[in-house]
């Protein structure tokens, strides 16, 4: 529980990736239904550029019905800056989270910057395809991007990782961090609080832990769904009223 | 720390235990585990729960232990924290166990 202006509120757990099977609808019900179970009331599933609408429709509907709220995500894996341009500019307003893989230190340092690319990941044990260093961090303060990091990781593979180092940078220059699962397997699925005790680990803090599996996430889609309304013009600026034309 | 195990099978307490210390000196090492002062209060096969005590300092290492365990004597599992409490009788009182 958090207390602002003298009023108690519940922390709204978020799940930002969540890998569910579109081929094996038995299977994707049964995660929505563990991930509602343990206690999130958010999630985001990553899905294919081509999904047309009544497959994000059937999703949010049985998010629906799970009582979890549901935001459609796509991970971006382009290999060059021109190539990433070329997908945020088709793809952006089609889905409410992008998150870019990045392979490369030109395509690390162009999503760190773009305002359209919500979530950074990068690969989890190639420590030199990690490029969150101060200068990504920096490029991403000034843009909207935050730092994900997948716990799926973590329960699987064996060997160092180089997390807390990259954890340390982002809160230095205020990159929120996000922690999300990137499991397929319900048995993975952890509790939210579960999650934020692992992210602990990386040397977070217990607030900042439980935000990056609560506010920041909610932060982010609710921003993301603003800008995809059809009253946004730009931030802060919103169509309330349309008059008529004399 | 009441505690349920989310597994195909029902592993023993024995099973159970080692497990936990196991993640526990996985994460931490031996003298990470030595600071928790971990102990199996009870254990529910038929229900698969379970109650652990740690000491108050330790309580975030041991629940990231915990959900760093994804199996258990062989078996695909996960550990669940049901519900945290300073004392065995108000963690019943919580979770309404008689």
């Amino acid at each position: 529980m958090q207390k602002r202006g003298g009023v108690t509120l519940k922390r709204v757990f978020a799940d930002l990736h969540v890998c569910l099977s579109m081929n094996d609808s038995a299977a994707t019900l049964r995660m929505i239904s563990k991930t509602a179970k343990l206690g999130y009331r958010l999630i985001a599933a990553p899905l294919a550029p081509e999904t047309n609408k009544e497959e994000v429709v059937k999703l949010r509907k049985a998010c629906n019905e799970a009582k979890i709220d549901f935001a459609s995500r796509i991970d971006l894996q382009p290999r060059t800056t021109n190539e990433l341009m070329v997908q945020l500019r088709r793809l952006r307003r089609k889905f409410e989270i992008i998150s870019v893989a990045c392979d490369n230190k030109q395509v690390a340092r162009q999503a760190a910057k773009d305002r359209r690319v919500d979530l950074l990941s990068f690969p989890f044990l190639d420590f030199r395809r990690r490029f969150f260093d101060r200068a990504e961090a920096e490029l991403a303060s000034n843009s909207l991007a935050a730092l994900e990091f997948d716990m799926k990781p973590l329960l699987v593979l064996h060997g160092p990782a180089r997390l807390r180092q990259e954890a340390a940078i982002a809160m230095k220059f205020h990159v929120p961090i996000i922690v999300s699962s990137g499991v397929a397997i319900e048995m993975l699925l952890r509790k939210p609080r579960d999650m934020a005790a692992l992210a602990c680990l990386f040397g977070l803090d217990e607030n900042s832990a439980l935000d990056a599996v609560s506010h920041i996430a909610h932060a982010i889609v609710k921003r993301n769904r603003e800008k995809l309304g059809s009253g946004f013009v730009a931030p802060g600026i919103h169509i309330i009223r349309e008059g008529k034309n004399r | 720390m009441a505690l349920q195990i989310d597994s195909d099978g029902t592993p023993s307490r024995k099973e159970f235990i080692y497990a936990v210390w196991d993640a526990i000196g996985k994460l931490y090492g031996e003298y990470g585990a030595s600071l928790t002062s971990l102990m199996l209060i009870d254990y529910y096969m038929e229900r698969k729960t379970a109650v652990i005590r740690t000491s108050l300092a330790t309580v975030n290492m041991v629940k990231a232990s915990l959900a760093s365990i994804t199996s258990i004597a062989g078996m695909d599992a996960a550990v669940h924290v049901l519900a945290i409490s300073g004392t065995a009788k108000a963690l019943e009182k919580k979770l309404n166990w008689s």
